[in-house]
């Protein structure tokens, strides 16, 4: 999977191009433990994201429990299976997914 | 059925997943279930690569069937590491907010949610975890 980063001031997009899945999420992980410092708006663009499991829910959750308070979540263009993991897991009551 | 067997490592998850998807290319299944199947093999996999031989490591076999008829897909999964059945715990609770989730859970959870057959038997040795799904 690659991952490509856009800072601005305290916005952050994050493109996730590839499959988000036990292996990758690994390094999502490693690439937000160095990259939220004074980030309020973290955008998760997954227009090139074929699908995510349960791993990369722990990674978004990762991301949801260091910017708690401080900023929120989004996760935008996704497609109709990660959209599904999404709503199954109730994870849509968590971030907003567009 | 068609089998494959390789050291239960995440390194060799994207080899056990080409090997379903070839298969499941070859009866024309189309993308969505082909993804959903996916994303179970990930999640089932994974937890034999870090659970079933810990600390150690052993051998997962994929085994994989086809049901002309209904069309139904099976994907089976056996290994020799520690009794386990991943089906014999209860649902995470989807609508708890972020703080009090649970991580464990969720992979098999989705699973459950994806396929039309999910079970579980421990015989011979072996934990064996079948999926079904109609394609």
């Amino acid at each position: 999977m690659t991952i490509t980063k856009h800072r601005s001031g305290p916005s952050l997009v994050i493109e996730l191009e590839g499959r988000l899945d036990t292996v990758t999420a690994a390094d999502l992980e490693r690439e937000l433990k160095g990259s939220l410092d004074g980030v309020t708006d973290l955008v998760f663009d997954c227009s090139r994201l074929d699908y995510l499991t349960s791993a990369g829910l722990r990674a978004l959750l990762f991301a949801y429990k260091a910017l708690r308070g401080k900023g929120e979540i989004r996760v935008t263009n996704v497609n109709e299976m990660v959209r599904e993991v999404f709503e199954v897991t109730g994870f849509t009551g968590i971030m907003t997914v567009e | 059925m068609q089998e494959l067997t390789v050291n239960a490592l995440l390194e060799n998850l994207p080899q056990v997943t080409d090997f379903v998807d070839a298969l499941l290319e070859a009866h024309d299944c189309p993308l969505k279930a082909q993804t959903q199947i996916d994303v179970a093999i990930d999640e089932v996999f994974s937890n034999i690569a870090n659970y079933a031989y810990a600390p150690g490591t052993g051998e997962a076999t994929v085994r994989f069937g086809f049901e002309a008829e209904t069309r139904t897909a099976t994907v089976e999964f056996s290994d020799r590491g520690v009794p386990f059945d991943p089906l014999g715990h209860t649902d995470p609770d989807v609508s708890l907010p972020a703080e009090e989730r649970e991580i464990g859970g969720l992979g098999i959870f989705l699973v459950k949610k994806t396929m039309d057959d999910v079970r579980y038997r421990y015989e011979g040795g072996n934990n064996i975890l079948t999926i079904q799904k109609r394609i």
